[in-house]
């Protein structure tokens, strides 16, 4: 079974994409920031991480910094979901290593093709 | 209101559509024909389904019977749908032609039924993301659907947020298309490689081939067995000997048409009946 963690400040944004990952058997852990995002990581590294951007303590740009700096072996993919929706914002998280980008809102078909096309789903 | 309330008015709507293009309506779409419906009779002032049959009934109406059976089709088409098949496509069929057809360097595709476009801009995606494999090379790629406003909007290249990012990976987004407000439109580069235009499958003579490749899919689902045969042996007649069909993951030739068969060489693709089969490999080397 391929993990996912669910970085959103939203609760409603988690409990959707919760229910939407689930349905595509994937084993689901949330986060409402970036900080604590770093910190699962450290505890288990999941299989992908959906990535919001816009999110208090720590936004998921640095969380990505972060997490790139910390040079694991087992990196999980990393795809941004969020309302950012302009080519600047997707283009900086490309440079920044970003594996995917979904563009809220979305929806089972679009995530899951996202995850297709990162190699988990 | 209930179904039953407008079953006479459906039942003519779905003769016209399977006469025109030959698409029968699944019955779990039958009861959403009033929804389809609505934009076009808001558009023409119509209440209900039986005034909208009487319109369509009466002359000189043309337009509107387009319209409705623009709407009453199913345009769901999405990038790289089925992403195997356009791997399969990319990884092998297209570097065999590159071996076979080096002589004239020219390789030709038509996907028909293309509906909006993705299908054919993912093959010219493809291509055009390894141009030193194709440098020199003349493709055609021909893109043809029965429906006219699936076509114009084809030719616009123009896709919404939900449908730019439905099976295309983000790197090729922002390398083939550029952002309109909220849409995305492809580059001109992409679009003048597609030559798209309206066609009925049903009523007219194919594209003039021969063409190494024939995609056809998610079309042929709803046609009655008796027009899929029909179809079948048109696609037949336009596609290379050596050439390469290819259908929609629910679809199959098995009790369709005698003119194809599985590829046995490529997964899930077909091959004309009247082939060679797969080239002889070498399997025990003669002594
Ligand atoms: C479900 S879409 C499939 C689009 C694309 N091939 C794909 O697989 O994503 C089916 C398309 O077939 C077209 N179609 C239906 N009957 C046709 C006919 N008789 N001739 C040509 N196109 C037809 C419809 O207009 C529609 O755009
Ligand atoms: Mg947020």
């Amino acid at each position: 079974m391929k993990s996912c963690l669910v970085v959103d400040d939203s609760k409603v944004i988690r409990k959707v994409a919760r229910h939407i990952l689930e349905g595509l058997d994937f084993a689901v852990a949330e986060a409402c920031d970036g900080q604590e995002a770093l910190d699962a990581c450290h505890e288990s590294v999941p299989d992908v991480v959906l990535l919001d951007w816009n999110m208090p303590v720590m936004s998921g740009m640095e969380f990505l910094q972060a997490l790139n700096g910390l040079n694991l072996p087992n990196r999980p993919k990393i795809v941004f979901c969020t309302t950012e929706n302009g080519i600047a914002h997707i283009r900086a998280a490309i440079d920044a290593g970003a594996d995917e980008y979904v563009m809220k809102p979305f929806d089972r078909d679009t995530l899951e093709g996202k995850l297709q096309l990162v190699g988990v789903a | 209101m209930t179904p039953g309330d407008n079953e006479g008015a459906c039942r003519i709507l779905v003769g016209l559509l399977e006469a025109r293009t030959g698409q029968a309506l699944a019955p779990d779409r039958i009861w959403r024909i009033e929804t389809a419906l609505k934009p076009v009779m808001r558009n023409h002032a119509i209440d209900t389904l039986d005034s909208l049959v009487a319109k369509l009934a009466s002359e000189g109406n043309r337009g509107l019977v387009d319209e409705v059976i623009d709407a009453l089709l199913n345009n769901e088409s999405y990038f790289f749908r089925d992403h195997i098949v356009f791997d399969e496509l990319n990884d092998r069929v297209f570097e065999d032609l590159r071996v076979s057809n080096a002589a004239t360097r020219t390789m030709s595709v038509w996907m028909a039924g293309c509906s909006t476009g993705q299908e054919a801009y993912s093959i010219a995606m493809m291509l055009a993301d390894a141009p030193h494999k194709w440098r020199g090379w003349t493709i055609r790629l021909v893109a043809t659907d029965i429906s006219h406003s699936a076509i114009v909007k084809a030719q616009s290249g123009l896709y919404t947020q939900f449908e730019i990012q439905r099976g295309l990976s983000v790197t090729r987004m922002v390398r083939w298309f550029d952002q309109e407000g909220s849409d995305w439109r492809i580059k001109e580069e992409l679009r003048n490689r597609v030559d798209f235009y309206q066609h009925s499958l049903l009523s007219q003579a194919p594209p003039a081939g021969p063409f190494d490749v024939i995609l056809c899919r998610n079309v042929l689902l709803y046609f009655a067995k008796a027009v899929r045969t029909e179809v079948f042996s048109r696609l037949h007649s336009v596609l290379a000997r050596n050439g390469v069909l290819g259908l929609g993951a629910g679809e199959t030739i098995l009790g369709q048409t005698e003119d194809f068969v599985p590829s046995g060489t490529y997964r899930g693709l077909y091959r004309r009946a009247d082939a060679p089969a797969a080239r002889a490999r070498p399997i025990a080397a003669a002594k």
